[in-house]
């Protein structure tokens, strides 16, 4: 069968430190300014009775992808695995897609393309995990291919509780938080 | 995290199940010819080194393409990092890139009545250094120079004193840091905990924090072993002003009034021993003391404690019954950073006695006793005695129970009158004095009176500002420095080399204190050509090769027993040869040697208690410049509690001074307004507001907690600076 990736983010394990988000933004050599992946760390309830939720958050590389649907050139499409990719040549920048996504995701890259979390397919592709879940100390990012039932990432989704962010967008996410 | 490029994103109504296969099954998408975009970081040789972003030392692979050092990522083969490091060990790139690095040697010299620095040569920098070094051994003696140190390199340096002929050598991370945790339980256990801290988390069923973020802060083989723990189920106790991260997963969040932490402890331990929940196999058979300590503790009760640290009884009662449950593998976590009120190391006392009640000290998943690999020492020329007593202290009775210099001490003793003899030139190595230091006010005092200050670093830290002379170094990526081997679970031995040249007019601290012992006539205690040389001896002496550990960056030796159920057979290196859980040491030094609580100052109307604490970006403000972890986290902020802040009318983002008790007013801060915090304290992260003009990024960006420090609390046991004794007053800053 074909393979879905997918990620399950423990928020439990997750101390919010951003080592993703540096990992991410050097291994895939980005700008200072610019980022494929974020934390966010909601507060909910009044001093003393509080609960934090952490995420580390990036695209969300959904099935049914509102950037894949809007962009007007076929510069985004579903390359192995599901993942979203934009195919730079292609894109005009015109921003259809940074305006449809659900996670706010994207960016328009300084040399006019939009840009965004790959998985880090290229090094999927070398047998090796994307550099978010390679750095986290935590380990709190599984990756795997939800068609493999023997995958650690199967294996959570099937034993732990878990949400998924903006689930009544539609638009079919592939991130698991684990709750 | 301060970066918010989005709001947040609910959370949708779907929870629970198996995840459902969204039906991709055909691979249309590869219909048409796509490519991969691969940003090619991958380096064409990788370079296994260790870290020096923090003190950890987390085993790293620094990637390295064209000359250029692409990215950082753990050592697989580390014990340390197992292949992952913290956002600050991933970040040193931008260290070692940071456009506003010290580039040359710079020399102060007077021009039209201004002083300036003047960019020089190597030689003339060194030569001048030499010079007035010289001129203080002979005017003074070899001890009225003294060196402040902060890092793996500083060893060259400690080397080129005890050559040189001076006892005053001090690292800010004992009575600035931790001093009174090793003092604590050195008292309690007969030996102290050192770095990394032999503890182990991984194994335990309860971990308590008490004032410790970990998570907030980032010693990377903590965490890891923090979350694994949490994956197992561990549980978490959490004593803190602020609902840190820690506490967010804790099953009790202890949000306590700051400064009654030996009271809560007292509670705990009278929950612990009158329910007959404590180890009393154990401490028959290890401790002594028990009587005296469960009569000291009768009277404190959960309903005693209650007014004086405002945690209800029954929730005392609940969480020392969870921590008692879980013993042996119940640590209480010692923490790291423990300089709070100056009677920290009766504090780490009550934590030691604790953990001793619980049988947790040389057990799995409490205290563990690690060995390190035997690593000899370089034979080299064996520096005398030095004349003089290290001059940290105006008498040598005070702070008796002091195992390490004070490096406060140090600084005041630079001040005429406060020491039994003045200094008169410092060199200071790889620490900001100005932030590193309490009361900086106090420290540009004892700098008026040198005769010259030396400064070694690798940014235009607001010391180099108040140096004559400022030796530009190599950052940990360019260069080697000794061998480590510390004591640890897995026993090790790591490699420090460089991944490229150095940049610019930089050189490495081995061959700056090589030159200067040279010029100042101690060249025969630096009898090797280059630091391999050293390593190569070290290792060999170890029966190890010394290609294997620079291809790997790492040997591990064997796993030897580090707690009784591995085999191990516990003693103490105490006075009685047991656990003192009453402490003659103390008692017989004037000390309680039962832990005792006593109150201390609340702050006034108007006013909150300052804290501070760390950002998982950042160590110190040593990294207040890199502007890579600075994109995650560009400024410090004040958190202040929603109710207080209502009434003050400030708004979460408005910018904010703070004026404490002395006057002192801070740079402008922006509020974080939270339900996070207690309304009786304020907190910031450490490092921040930098005013040194070098520091382009830094400069200007938040507050310094330092500054605002102006005031510390003196541990009389072993001379901690406790410094969260300063209240605050919060202005609107001007638009
Ligand atoms: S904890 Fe982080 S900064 Fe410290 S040594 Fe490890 S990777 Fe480096």
């Amino acid at each position: 069968m074909s393979k879905r990736y997918a990620m399950a983010i423990d928020m439990k394990r997750c101390v919010g430190c951003s080592a993703c988000v540096i990992a991410c933004k050097e291994e895939n050599g980005l700008a200072l300014a610019a980022f494929r992946s974020w934390v966010e760390i909601e507060t909910r309830g009044t001093y003393p009775a509080l609960a934090l939720e952490i995420h580390s958050e990036r695209c969300e590389q959904c099935s049914d992808a509102a950037c894949v649907s809007n962009c007007p050139t076929g510069a985004s499409y579903y390359a192995r695995g599901g993942v979203v990719l934009v195919q730079r040549e292609l894109c005009t920048g015109c921003k259809a897609c940074v305006a449809a996504c659900p996670y706010e995701a994207r960016y328009i890259h300084h040399d006019g393309y939009a840009d965004k979390c790959t998985f880090c397919l290229h090094r999927v592709e070398k047998g090796l995990l994307p550099a978010c879940a390679s750095a986290c100390p935590t380990q709190s990012i599984t990756f795997g291919d939800l068609n493999d039932p023997s995958s650690d990432l199967v294996k959570l989704l099937r034993s732990r509780q878990w949400k998924q962010l903006r689930a009544d967008a539609g638009t079919k996410p592939n991130l698991y938080y684990l709750t | 995290m301060a970066f918010t490029r989005r709001d947040f994103i609910r959370i949708g109504a779907m929870a629970g199940g198996v995840a459902a296969a969204s039906g991709l099954t055909t691979d249309w998408w590869s219909l048409q010819a796509r490519t991969i975009p691969d940003p090619k970081t991958d380096g064409d040789h990788v370079v296994p080194t260790f870290c020096e972003l923090c003190f950890w030392k987390c085993g790293v692979l620094a990637h390295v393409k064209n000359g250029r050092v692409t990215k950082i990522t753990g050592n697989p083969a580390h014990p340390l990092s197992k292949g992952r490091l913290c956002p600050r060990g991933e970040a040193a790139t931008a260290l070692l890139y940071d456009p506003d690095r010290l580039k040359t040697p710079l020399i102060r010299r007077a021009k039209r009545g201004q002083q300036v620095f003047e960019a020089v040569t190597w030689a003339v920098a060194l030569d001048e250094t030499a010079k007035r070094m010289d001129a203080i051994r002979t005017k003074y003696g070899p001890e009225a120079f003294a060196l402040f140190t902060h890092g793996w390199g500083g060893s060259w340096f400690t080397r080129l004193m005890q050559a040189y002929g001076s006892p005053n050598v001090a690292a800010p991370s004992y009575a600035q840091c931790r001093g009174p945790r090793e003092a604590g339980f050195t008292l309690t256990f007969g030996q102290g905990l050192g770095s990394p801290e032999s503890i182990d988390i991984e194994n335990a069923r309860c971990i308590t924090l008490i004032g410790s973020h970990l998570g907030e802060n980032m010693h990377n083989t903590q965490v890891q072993e923090l979350a694994t723990a949490i994956g197992r189920g561990a549980e978490l106790v959490v004593v803190d002003p602020r609902f840190s991260i820690a506490a967010s997963k804790a099953k009790y969040w202890l949000p306590i009034r700051p400064g009654t932490d030996i009271a809560l402890l007292l509670a705990w331990m009278n929950v612990i021993i009158t329910e007959k929940r404590y180890d009393a196999d154990y401490v028959a058979k290890y401790a002594e003391g028990f009587d005296q300590l469960a009569k000291h503790v009768e009277s404190k009760t959960p309903e005693w404690a209650y007014p004086i640290t405002g945690i209800e009884p029954q929730l005392i009662r609940d969480s020392a019954r969870l921590i008692a449950s879980a013993r042996p593998a119940s640590l209480i976590h010692p923490g790291r950073h423990v300089t709070w009120y100056g009677d920290d190391t009766q504090r780490l006392r009550s934590i030691a006695i604790l953990s001793a009640l619980l049988g947790s000290w040389g057990r799995r998943g409490g205290y563990i006793l690690p060995s390190a690999m035997e690593l000899p020492k370089y034979p080299g020329r064996k520096p005398q005695q030095p004349a003089r007593a290290v001059a940290d202290r105006r008498e040598p009775s005070l702070y008796p129970l002091a195992d390490e210099t004070l490096a406060s001490g140090v600084c005041d003793a630079t001040i005429p009158g406060k020491a039994p003899y003045q200094l008169k030139g410092w060199m200071v190595y790889g620490t900001n004095l100005m932030q590193a230091l309490p009361a900086p006010q106090q420290t540009e005092k004892a700098i008026q009176e040198l005769d010259f200050l030396v400064a070694i670093d690798v940014l235009p830290a607001e010391i180099t500002g108040w140096s004559d002379i400022v030796l530009p170094e190599s950052t940990y990526l360019e260069r080697y420095d000794d061998v480590w081997a510390p004591a640890y679970k897995e026993p090790f031995i790591a490699m420090r080399q460089p991944a490229v040249e150095p940049m610019y007019d930089s050189k490495p601290g081995w061959w700056i204190a090589r030159e200067l012992a040279a010029r100042l006539g101690l060249h025969d205690y630096f009898d090797w050509q280059h630091p391999l040389d050293v390593v190569r001896w070290r290792v060999e002496a170890a029966g190890q090769s010394l290609a294997k550990l620079r291809a790997t960056g790492v040997v591990q030796g064997a796993r030897v027993p580090v707690s009784e159920e591995e085999g191990l057979a516990l003693s103490f290196d105490t006075p009685s040869k047991k656990i003192e859980l009453f402490s003659s040491t103390l008692a017989s030094a004037g000390f309680d040697p039962l832990p005792d609580y006593s109150p201390h100052p609340q702050p006034p109307d108007g006013m909150f208690r300052l804290l501070m604490g760390r950002a998982p970006t950042h160590t110190f403000g040593r990294m207040a410049n890199n502007r890579l972890a600075g994109a995650v986290y560009p400024e410090n902020e004040l958190w202040l509690n929603t109710l207080v802040a209502k009434s003050l009318d400030v708004k979460n983002g408005d910018r904010v001074t703070l004026e404490n008790q002395d006057g002192v007013k801070s740079l402008p801060v922006r509020a974080k307004v939270t339900e996070r915090i207690r309304g009786d304290c304020v907190y910031m992260v450490h490092g921040w507001g930098h005013t040194a003009n070098g520091m382009k990024f830094a400069r200007h960006r938040g507050a310094s907690d330092s500054e605002l420090v102006s005031r510390y609390a003196t541990d009389p046991v072993m001379g901690g600076t406790g410094m969260n004794v300063n209240f605050v007053r919060v202005l609107k800053a001007e638009a």
